[in-house]
């Protein structure tokens, strides 16, 4: 026995649920299907009196549920009043496991046996994936839960965690306070955890408030009793209750098994919708998180317009005043919409292949200039890392600030920035309007986002953008005529962190440009391997050997993550003859070398400490906070400082992090040449400033991804806090909290109200003025912010 | 990279300060006053003047230390001024006194000053010197990890010490329960604890040890392990309490005595005008 729908709606997120909701007003037959007992998991999973925010504000809400920025639990409670209100027709505790069919007939099984067929299938699952269930015979006893809620709850109970990420880690620590906790652990340590967490469980694990089980694996369960496996046999385990945190299956496979094509592997790509959001299934529909569209609000409209454009009922999508105001201008001369879009669809080719969806949601992200001729689009040595595009007009770009005299001009349909957007680093030129135009500029995100999901965006600009970082990197002087035979057989090649490029006493191989990342030099010194320099983006290695024509003197080893561009040694030297400043440069750099080999032999100790520094991923950032544990006096006047600049509360732990000789690297933000916290950002509120410092607007939403993100630990939730009293104030009468505390803040936090935390982190007090006040407070000049190119100069280390 | 305050921007506030101290001399050198020199010369009126300056810009470093995010120059900068223009104050006071020194307010303001200014010196040698002692003898650690250290240890003990008879017992667990780390104040800038319980239950499991045989024996070994390593982390803990005490401890010296000195120095002053 089988039921029909017109519409089946999986999945009761804010999108699901707006579809479902309209479905219903319109009278339509439908099914909302849950996996849950409740609406809309994601949401129903923010904590407790999470202050849930209606981003981006100049967006209308269009869908028959209503939604403001409020309380978690307000907003369900609306939620589940509207949806009994509009008589949906939802069914919880029904997981989707298979979908099969075409338009018209769909079949779509659910978990636990039943069949439903319809007409058409919206689905709106998200992105969180299921939890990993715990695998063993009896995994299904209903003491097993893959959530914790509120680890308060539990009291006085036998508790095994299953997991050694994060999660688990967080969840055993808390749940330990008032539980006897096992923790179960696959492998012999907890290397996959972030450091702070990696330290928390292994002191829980030392004092003996936590019981390990190293090398475990559950091997079966019966209600009340774990079995496991373990390296000299099996233990068994009471417990009341276990929490399995084994991570979650992203969603991806469970949508390609539904014949919905990714355009990549790239975990990142999204699936390609038509402009109604038509999957290349005909009749099924992505929307929400799982097609791209990360907020709320986004996702309720979605769902609306949804059944409207299966209704064929034609409508403009909600976002078409945010088009609109930022075409303000173009549209004053009657334009519509529409028309920009196409123009711009038409004269930029590397958007040609993006569909119009796409296309849509770019713009709704990019940013629209009409410089003036002479205006400046960006600055050489600048920090941005946006990627523009012109529509009309042109630029021009000066490309050696020696040399005035060579210039570059750029027309209709081409493309600029990308090299400091694939880099990380300070823009490599200055860019002028050479008359009235028209440019988009894109932010990092989106531009990544379509590389990921657009090949012919990563064709289009990887190939320009080769030649013209050997113009920047190599030499400006370089003709195409030159370069032609050394492009003919350059390759881009990427490395992992710690891979090596190639080995001391390897036959020499080619010249490699570094475009993204950076790497180590290292050389045997007595028998062992001695870092002796650290290059970054934009220079390269590998000239010495075939100049020398001797094999290679020296391990060449990405610091992080690395890409480069690599030519034939042949084809470089002909190069050399055509640009005399690129061989006075490999010259000069050839003879600064063999200075530094030769300090190198003497000082072995600079290089540990290079080393030291690399391996705590200092290759990556791009200014960092360092202490010379010889001058710091632990007076702390540097957290106060940030903390008094900052609304009283820190965003760096001097003492925390590691130390080696006397370099301490502190717990703050090292602004990232490509920072991990921006990656899934949903309101896109992490920037980075012309100056380099990444930080975050005031469209934080609080989902957190940030913190879990950044590598280094350095972003965390806070609330926004009272005012503080004036220093005089403080001193005479003790009023308020003092310079650098919080604590009253803690006592004033009302019972019950909302729980606006938001991410902060250093903003390198870019709104302060006059540098970073954590340096300027530091009485005895032990920390320092410094880029590691700077640090890692020879000469600093041996003076 | 990072600079000393010391050697700051190549000696600038050494230089200014060296400055001004040899134009007072000079001055004072070649200044022939009526009767002896005295601050009631012209030149005594400038210098003291310039002393009292120079206290109350001395005395503003405590606000502008505290000033966060603000002014144009870096606290280092305050900070080498602070200590060079602190000593070059002492030649220009004395030159201003004439070096007629008595039991009056007048020599009273000067040895507060002094006071003030010795225990600078002493924190200034504080801050050169501890820190790198205090990187040494952490090794890498903070006090939170060596503590972690030593309650991991102390779990231990008792775990050994199950398997051996009572005495041992109430040992270990008075080395858990009684073992502090800081305390008073002396107790913190001695840097050790004459009655710690750890170091006492030690002494005496190894006089008991003597005596286990067997399996006790090696119980015995394994706790005089446990706890000798526990001695040794609580040596570096209290080590580490000691020189941050002693970092911070001048500064209950210089802050109150400069109070003291900014009375003493209004009184001098206003009783010059009144009386003199
Ligand atoms: C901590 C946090 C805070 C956030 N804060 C905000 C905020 O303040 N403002 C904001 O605008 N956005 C916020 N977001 C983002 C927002 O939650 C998401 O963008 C939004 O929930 C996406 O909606 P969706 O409908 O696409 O998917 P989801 O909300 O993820 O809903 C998917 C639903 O599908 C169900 N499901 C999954 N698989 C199946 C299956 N096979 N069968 C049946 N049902 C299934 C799930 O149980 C779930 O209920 C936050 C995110 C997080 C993680
Ligand atoms: C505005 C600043 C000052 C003024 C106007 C001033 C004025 C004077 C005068 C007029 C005298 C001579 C008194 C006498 O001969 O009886 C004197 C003496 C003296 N002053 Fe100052 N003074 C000033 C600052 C200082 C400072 C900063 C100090 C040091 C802390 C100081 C310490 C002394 C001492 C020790 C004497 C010698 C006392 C004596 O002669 O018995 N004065 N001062
Ligand atoms: C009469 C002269 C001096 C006066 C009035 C004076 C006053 C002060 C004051 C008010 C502070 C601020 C303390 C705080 O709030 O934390 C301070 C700090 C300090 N002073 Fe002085 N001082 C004097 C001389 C000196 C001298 C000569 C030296 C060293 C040679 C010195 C070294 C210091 C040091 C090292 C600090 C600590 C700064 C810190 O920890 O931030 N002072 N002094
Ligand atoms: S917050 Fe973390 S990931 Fe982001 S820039 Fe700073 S250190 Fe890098
Ligand atoms: S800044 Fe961080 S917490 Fe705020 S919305 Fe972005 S990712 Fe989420």
């Amino acid at each position: 026995m089988s039921e029909h729908y017109k519409i089946a709606i999986i999945g009761s997120g804010p999108c699901g649920m707006s579809a479902a909701g309209r479905a219903a007003e319109h009278g339509i037959s439908h099914i909302l299907l849950e996996r849950t007992d409740h609406l809309s998991d994601t949401i129903y999973k923010y904590q407790k009196g999470k202050h849930v925010m209606a981003t981006p504000d100049v967006l209308p809400l269009r869908s028959s549920y209503t939604f403001e920025a409020g309380r978690r639990e307000a907003i369900l409670k609306t939620w589940d009043d509207q949806t009994a209100k509009h008589k949906v027709n939802v069914r919880f505790k029904s997981e989707v496991t298979a979908i099969k069919g075409e338009k018209g007939a769909f079949e779509i099984s659910v978990k636990g046996g039943g069949k439903i067929t319809a007409e058409n299938i919206v689905l709106g699952i998200g992105l969180q994936g299921n939890p990993r269930r715990l695998g063993c015979p009896g995994g299904d006893w209903e003491g097993v839960q893959y959530q914790l809620d509120d680890p308060d709850e539990y009291q006085g109970e036998n508790i095994v965690v299953v997991g050694a990420g994060d999660a688990a880690i967080e969840n055993a620590v808390a749940l330990a306070k008032q539980n006897n906790v096992y923790i179960v652990n696959r492998r012999d340590e907890f290397a996959r955890a972030k450091d702070g967490n990696q330290k928390l469980i292994e002191e829980a694990i030392g004092s003996g408030a936590i019981t390990c089980f190293y090398n475990a694996d559950p091997k079966s369960l019966t209600p009340g009793k774990l079995v496991l496996t373990v390296a000299d046999g099996e233990a068994v385990v009471d417990c009341d209750r276990i929490i399995a945190r084994l991570g979650a299956m992203p969603p991806r496979k469970f949508v390609e098994s539904c014949g919905i094509k990714f355009p990549s592997e790239d975990p990142n790509a999204l699936p390609e919708l038509s402009p109604q959001y038509e999957s290349n299934v005909p009749g099924l529909y992505i929307l929400g998180a799982l097609a791209g569209f990360p907020l709320i609000k986004q996702a309720m409209n979605q769902g609306y317009e949804v059944v409207e454009f299966i209704l064929g009922n034609k409508i403009k999508p909600a976002d078409e005043p945010l088009l609109e105001e930022k075409f303000g201008q173009l549209l004053s001369l009657g334009r519509t919409v529409d028309d920009i879009i196409a123009q711009i669809k038409g004269t930029v080719p590397i958007l040609n292949g993006l569909t119009a969806l796409q296309l849509r949601e770019f713009l709704i992200d990019a940013n629209i200039h009409f410089p003036k001729k002479g205006d400046v689009v960006f600055e050489r040595n600048d920090y941005t890392n946006s990627f523009y595009m012109i529509v009309e007009g042109g630029v021009e770009i000066l490309v050696d600030p020696d040399d005035p005299s060579i210039r570059v001009n750029l027309g209709p349909g081409e493309f600029f920035g990308e090299i400091g957007l694939m880099a990380g680093r300070r823009r490599s030129a200055t860019i002028f309007a050479n008359g009235p135009s028209f440019l988009l500029e894109s932010p990092r995100r989106s531009m990544i986002k379509l590389i990921n999901s657009v090949e012919s965006v990563e064709r289009g600009m990887k190939s320009v953008a080769m030649v013209r970082q050997l113009r920047t990197y190599l030499s400006p002087h370089l003709t195409n005529e030159v370069l032609q035979p050394v492009l003919e057989t350059a390759q881009i090649r990427q490395y992992k962190s710690g891979q090596t490029l190639f080995r001391e006493g390897d036959k020499e191989d080619g010249v490699y440009l570094i475009q993204k990342g950076s790497v180590t030099v290292s050389r045997e010194i007595g028998g062992r391997d001695v870092v002796i320099a650290y290059v970054a983006a934009g220079n390269y290695i590998g000239e010495m050997a075939f100049l020398n024509k001797q094999p290679r003197n020296a391990t060449i080893r990405a610091a992080i993550n690395t890409e480069t561009i690599w030519m034939e040694s042949e084809k470089f030297r002909s190069l050399l003859e055509s640009a005399e400043d690129l061989r006075r440069d490999v010259e000069r750099r050839l003879l600064g070398r063999l200075v530094e080999s030769e300090t190198m032999k003497a000082r072995p100790e600079a290089g540990n400490i290079i080393q030291f520094l690399v391996e705590q991923g200092v290759g990556e950032a791009t200014d960092i906070l360092l202490i010379d544990e010889t001058l710091c006096i632990a007076c702390d006047n540097c957290e106060k400082a940030c903390a008094e600049t900052h609304n009283g509360i820190s965003r760096l732990n001097r003492e925390a992090g590691p130390t080696y000789e006397a370099v301490h690297v502190p717990t703050s933000c090292r602004h990232c040449e490509h920072p991990h916290c921006m990656a899934d950002c949903p309101p896109d509120a992490i920037h980075r400033a012309v100056n380099g410092e990444v930080f975050i607007d005031s469209k934080c939403i609080g989902c957190g991804n940030c913190e879990r993100n950044c590598p280094y630990g350095v972003i965390h939730m806070a609330s926004t806090e009272p005012a503080k009293p004036g220093l005089l104030s403080w001193m005479m009468f003790g009023m308020g909290p003092g310079p650098g505390q919080d604590k009253k803040r803690k006592k004033d936090k009302k019972k019950g109200g909302d729980d606006r935390k938001v991410a902060v982190k250093c903003d390198m007090c870019k709104d302060v003025g006059g540098g970073p006040s954590c340096v300027r407070a530091c009485p005895t000049g032990a920390a320092i912010r410094v880029s590691p190119e700077e640090f890692f100069s020879f000469a600093e280390l041996t003076r | 990279m990072h600079v000393s305050i010391l050697f700051f921007r190549n000696f600038l506030y050494l230089k200014i300060a060296a400055a001004l101290a040899v134009v007072a001399l000079l001055a004072y050198t070649i200044d022939e006053p009526l009767g002896k020199p005295n601050g009631g010369t012209w030149l005594g009126y400038t210098l003291g003047t310039i002393g009292a300056l120079l206290i109350l810009w001395l005395t503003w470093f405590g606000i502008r230390k505290r000033r966060y995010g603000k002014g144009k120059l870096l606290l280092e900068d305050w900070m080498s001024g602070h200590v060079y223009l602190g000593v070059a104050l002492l030649v220009v006071a004395t030159l201003h006194s004439g070096m007629q020194f008595g039991w009056n307010v007048h020599t009273l303001a000067y040895g507060l000053m002094t006071f003030v200014i010795l225990s600078g010196l002493f924190g200034l040698y504080a801050y050169i010197r501890l820190p790198r002692l205090r990187t040494e003898n952490r090794a890498g650690m903070t006090l939170d990890d060596v503590m972690g250290m030593i309650a991991g240890i102390s779990k231990e003990c008792y775990d050994v010490a199950a398997r051996l008879d009572d005495e041992v017992g109430q040992l270990v667990q008075k080395a858990d329960a009684d073992t502090r780390v800081g305390g008073s104040f002396w107790r913190q800038l001695s840097g050790r604890d004459p009655n710690c319980a750890t170091t006492h239950a030690l002494d005496r499991v190894r006089e008991l040890a003597e005596g286990f045989t067997g399996t006790d024996a090696d119980a015995g070994r394994q706790l005089i392990t446990l706890l000798a390593r526990k001695v040794e982390l609580l040596r570096r803990a209290r080590r580490d309490v000691q020189l941050k005490a002693l970092l911070d401890v001048w500064l209950y010296v210089h802050i109150p005595m400069t109070i003291a000195l900014l009375a003493a120095l209004f009184v001098h002053i206003v009783t010059v005008f009144l009386y003199w």
